[in-house]
């Protein structure tokens, strides 16, 4: 899934200055998820706006609102009357979700109230850690399921590089080198005959280097 | 088949005699003062000076244009080129210019890290990585091709290419692998990691003689002299991948002159290793911000040329 997180309330209020109805929208699928942008997150973040508002002598009405999925045209065509009267939407979805809004309410002004991080999941309760860099051509079936160029600072893909002390990584000692990861998997499995071969480098045309991607379903 | 780049440090590793490279920082400015200074004062001592690509991240003039006055002043010098600040079309494009320049040695390593650096924030590149980078670099020599595929017409450049090893990052048992790795790659001449852990480098060649890697590559092993048992924490605790032996701090702490005392244990250490170490090229000498210590440790270990 997408992880995203709130920025910090401070710079919420600085982007939001000046505005005084604004509709905040929450976002009913990834960011619900990992208890960032959902339902019950975009109750706290009005209420908490609200009050630093009044405190700052500035009270500002505040709509709420959270949607099955803001990455999706169909629910946000149902927003019209309620983003009519409001002079600004403050979405609370990963990057997609402000770009949608922007795009069908095109008068409106449009805020992000997230930082979205990665493509990951949870690790554990509360933590969650990138597993996927959207390259476009997986390859993890030579890395034992393991993704490099997610998880190697570096995105190495011939590694470990030098600097791997302990199991660690250079830029962090809390950090897993990947590559040692990759190499006791496959020492595991007895497969550590596919580290002699050479990973020829990456077609990054199929990535974001090759402009925005699209995907095609045929039949539908 | 490989080609040969002509270059001097080729023929003296290919003759067999021991060579000595030392590497030399480019300046943090844009004079070349200083590295002319250093590179007259090294002149007659080594074979070839190691040129660093933006060290620890670092900003410093490029390693081709210090290159270029290095040679200017009478040293050849193996050009390091990093994966961490350019794509393919970025390092293609200089490994053009350097040897249009006259400038035959290339050393291809991932980089540093730049949050090591003075650019924290940068953007990193990695498009291609160190043995991908050998392993092109090579088809530019050999088959006159671009990374690409496309074909160099004419005046296909003519490289010795070099890597560096570190016996000292983990997994141990994998690192004689990807030595080899990078020699199937291509890579000509190997330069390891500072050296502190003996026993740990002597089993490390022990590996590369065992399936023969001296053979298909030579070997230097790095050096590093320590000015001081502050310096050498530095390396123990912020130097990703080096290792320093509890015994080489205690010995410089408890050192009346920890310089003296940085450069007996270095010349120590090649002498250890010309003894008992099996499979060496010879030696390569980092004195970062300390390169007129060169000649001396040379004479005290006794590999000069002039000795
Ligand atoms: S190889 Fe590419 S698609 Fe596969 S996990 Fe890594 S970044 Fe994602
Ligand atoms: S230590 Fe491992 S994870 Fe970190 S940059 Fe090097 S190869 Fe990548």
């Amino acid at each position: 899934m997408i992880v995203a997180e709130q920025k910090p309330l401070a710079e919420i209020l600085h982007l939001i200055e000046g505005y005084n109805k604004l509709l905040l929208l929450g976002c009913g699928s990834c960011v619900t998820v990992c208890l960032t942008g959902g339902e019950k997150e975009c109750e706290i973040l009005a209420s908490a706006l609200r009050i630093k508002r009044r405190l700052a002598g500035k009270p500002v009405e505040i709509k709420t609102h959270t949607v099955t999925r803001q990455c999706d045209p169909e629910f946000i065509d149902e927003l019209q009357d309620m983003v009519e009267d409001v002079e600004a939407i403050v979405s609370m979805a990963c990057g997609v979700g402000p770009q949608y809004l922007a795009e069908r309410y095109s008068d409106k002004y449009v805020i992000p109230a997230m930082n979205t991080k990665f493509v990951g999941g949870s690790i554990q309760q509360g933590i969650w850690e990138e597993r996927c860099s959207l390259c476009g051509d997986c390859m993890i079936h030579l890395t034992a399921g393991i993704c490099p160029i997610a998880r190697c600072p570096k995105s190495i893909l011939n590694g470990p590089c030098g600097g791997a002390q302990n199991g660690k990584c250079e830029i962090n000692n809390e950090l897993d080198c990947v590559w040692h990861l990759i190499y006791k998997r496959l020492a595991a499995q007895g497969r550590l005959d596919l580290l002699k071969r050479i990973i020829p480098p990456k077609d990054w045309s199929e990535s974001r280097d090759g402009g925005p991607r699209r995907m095609i379903k045929e039949g539908i | 088949m490989l080609t040969s780049a002509g270059s001097n440090l080729e023929r003296v590793l290919k003759s067999g005699r021991h060579v000595v490279t030392a590497e030399l920082g480019p300046p943090k400015h844009s004079s070349p003062h200083n590295i002319i200074r250093h590179t007259k004062t090294l002149k007659g001592y080594i074979d070839a000076a190691n040129v660093t690509d933006c060290q620890s991240a670092v900003v410093h003039m490029s390693s081709i244009s210090a290159a270029f006055h290095i040679m200017n002043n009478g040293i050849e010098p193996v050009v390091q080129v990093t994966c961490r600040d350019r794509n393919r079309i970025a390092i293609q494009s200089d490994l053009l210019g350097a040897y249009s320049m006259g400038l035959k040695n290339v050393l291809c390593l991932s980089g540093d890290h730049q949050m090591f650096g003075n650019h924290p924030t940068a953007k990193n590149v990695y498009d291609i990585d160190s043995i991908q980078l050998i392993q092109l670099t090579r088809r530019m020599c050999d088959e006159k091709l671009f990374f690409s595929g496309a074909a160099i017409k004419e005046f296909e450049p003519k490289f010795f290419i070099g890597a560096v090893a570190n016996p000292f990052a983990d997994p141990f048992e994998y690192q004689v692998d990807r030595l080899e790795k990078k020699i199937n790659a291509g890579a000509e001449f190997i330069q390891t990691q500072c050296i502190y852990d003996l026993e740990r480098f002597a089993r490390f060649m022990e590996m590369c003689v065992e399936r023969g890697l001296h053979e298909r590559a030579h070997i230097l092993a790095g050096v590093t002299p320590l000015k001081s048992s502050r310096a050498a924490k530095f390396m123990q605790n912020r130097v990703p991948g080096i290792s320093v032996p509890e015994e080489i701090v205690r010995r410089l702490t408890k050192a009346e002159d920890q310089k003296t005392e940085g450069i007996s244990i270095c010349i120590e250490q090649i002498k250890y290793m010309k003894e008992n170490v099996k499979g060496l090229a010879g030696f390569h000498i980092m004195a970062i911000s300390w390169e007129e210590i060169i000649p001396e440790i040379m004479k005290g270990a006794g590999i000069c040329q002039c000795s």
